[in-house]
């Protein structure tokens, strides 16, 4: 097989080296527990984690002690939103949230329907953004809890957090957002967008994968919340276990890299991007970009080719690794629920891919997938009943399928 | 999700890909699947004195979906419309090694191989 190309930055991302170079002292050698408070060995890894902490927390305009370490964003989803609604349930027993939002709020906030509580969940329109005005008319007396997301795994649309976060303050609801998508890619603030608590992972921004951390607010309003692990009352009793320190340590280091190179990167990715989605657009017809243009992650393209489908497609260019929309890649036999909440027809959902482009996509890899797409989907074209149709004039519409 | 080698040869050299005359009294077409559900197959054969003398297909879908029925043309072919009845969705998956998720593929093919033996007994019937 020809050299595999990765182009699937938003599902994970290879560790940086210089990452790989911090972490690397913390296995063998200075691989003390930092619970351990009698010696030298604890203090050095208790010290560690410490500076590590106050760097990330510092990257969100954070202050180390609002800052939770946690297995990556999953757990802190489940955290933030779990232990809120627990924590609070004598307050109210409302929490909105968004239909397009990763199945670890999703799903978290379905468990908790079975604990008593409501949960609204915000339509988005064929752009895939939340309605402010939606949102606002969801608050009730009861509302507890909004957990919108920053920026889509899927089309990479980034919401309007500062908005949000001022609707909430205003509602005196408490806030949180999963920024697992956006960290690395767009400047957060948590107090000037008034963010109550905030998800994020390592593996995304070319760290560690099984490490990472939850924001939660110390100061206007102190945010509380019932722990899901306990234990050895580790993170201040809100999340136990021993601290993975190499791990927390290249989490550290990968923010760091990523906050000072973030412009760059940003204007390099989207440079490739752009390239990308202009050469596909136009030398292969029916095609149609999904989420809002003008608000979407630097190196995110999620694009639709009329009359093949993904899967079909991925196996025509097995060196390029990306993903797709479509119901035959995922365990489900469901197209992606975030395209069809967007109201895109279940057809385009299943032709659809995801490109993610990443700190090490080069612009010849960017050259190579243009050529393969297009290749391939002229294949499968040649492939499709349905395009033959199409080029005949037939209306897609019309003809009586036999649904199965 | 690993695949057979025979699907990816079916897949990467796909065979019998293309179009008959539907009008044609001796080609029977079976178009299956919808698109809203990511498959649709379609697929002719000729038959002339109760013989398929030739099959095509296109197909829309997953690459299980795309070997399944070229399997099924280069089946098709040269058999007798009984023996083409006899073509099950079973033998397909069989000898695809299709994954449990794909199975659907195979009756898919299936259906088309059954309708376009249906379309043409109908329009050689009428013929009388």
């Amino acid at each position: 097989m020809e050299k595999l190309i990765y182009m699937d930055n938003h599902a994970t991302t290879p560790m940086d080296p210089r990452v790989l170079e911090a972490m690397m002292p913390y296995f063998c050698e200075k691989f003390g527990n930092a619970a351990s408070k009698n010696h030298a060995f604890g203090w050095e890894a208790d010290e560690v984690v410490k500076n590590s902490r106050q760097l990330i927390a510092k990257s969100i305009g954070a202050k180390e002690l609002e800052f939770v370490f946690t297995s990556g964003a999953t757990e802190s989803n489940n955290l933030a939103i779990t232990g809120v609604a627990r924590m609070y349930k004598e307050k109210g027993n409302h929490i909105i949230t968004v239909v397009s939002e990763h199945k670890a709020v999703l799903d978290t906030c379905d468990a908790l329907t079975h604990e008593g509580f409501e949960i609204t969940y915000l339509g988005v329109d064929e752009n895939g953004m939340i309605s402010l005005e939606e949102l606002k008319n969801s608050i009730t007396d009861k509302t507890i809890l909004v957990s919108v997301m920053h920026a889509n795994n899927e089309i990479g649309v980034v919401q309007p957090i500062k908005e949000v976060g001022a609707i909430c303050k205003e509602h005196d609801v408490l806030f949180h957002t999963d920024a697992t998508q956006a960290i690395g890619k767009v400047r957060i603030d948590v107090n000037e967008m008034n963010i109550d608590l905030l998800s994020m992972s390592a593996h995304k921004i070319y760290g560690p994968k099984g490490i990472g951390g939850l924001y939660v607010r110390r100061r206007k309003p102190r945010v509380r919340l019932s722990p899901l692990i306990h234990g050895g009352g580790h993170e201040r009793g809100m999340r136990s276990g021993t601290l993975n320190t190499p791990s927390i340590v290249g989490f550290a280091k990968a923010i760091e890299l990523a906050d000072k190179e973030l412009e760059a990167e940003n204007e390099r990715t989207s440079k490739l991007r752009d390239k990308l989605q202009t050469a596909l657009s136009t030398r292969i017809d029916h095609t149609k970009i999904n989420g809002k243009l003008d608000a979407r992650l630097p190196g995110n393209l999620n694009i639709s080719f009329h009359y093949v489908e993904g899967e079909g497609l991925m196996m025509a260019m097995p060196e390029i690794c990306v993903s797709s929309g479509s119901a035959c890649t995922s365990s489900s036999l469901e197209p992606s629920y975030v395209l069809q909440a967007m109201g895109i027809p279940d057809v385009l959902c299943h032709s659809s891919i995801r490109f993610g482009i990443g700190r090490f996509t080069t612009e010849e890899e960017v050259d190579a997938v243009i050529e393969k797409v297009v290749q391939s989907v002229n294949k499968l074209r040649d492939l499709s009943p349905l395009y033959e149709m199409v080029l005949e004039g037939i209306d897609l519409d019309t003809v009586a399928w036999t649904e199965h | 999700m690993a695949y057979s080698e025979k699907l990816l040869d079916h897949y990467n050299n796909p065979r019998n890909v293309g179009s008959m005359d539907k009008k044609d009294k001796s080609v029977g077409t079976g178009l299956v699947g919808a698109p809203e559900c990511g498959d649709v197959m379609k697929l002719q054969i000729q038959v002339e004195d109760d013989k398929i003398i030739d099959a095509k297909f296109k197909t829309y879908g997953c690459g299980s979906a795309i070997a399944s029925s070229s399997l099924a043309t280069e089946w098709l072919k040269g058999k007798s419309v009984d023996e083409a009845l006899k073509i099950k969705n079973t033998d397909i998956s069989t000898e695809l090694d299709l994954p449990p998720v794909k199975i659907h593929c195979s009756v898919l093919a299936e259906d088309a191989i059954r309708m376009a033996l249906d379309d043409v007994r109908s329009k050689q019937d009428d013929e009388g």
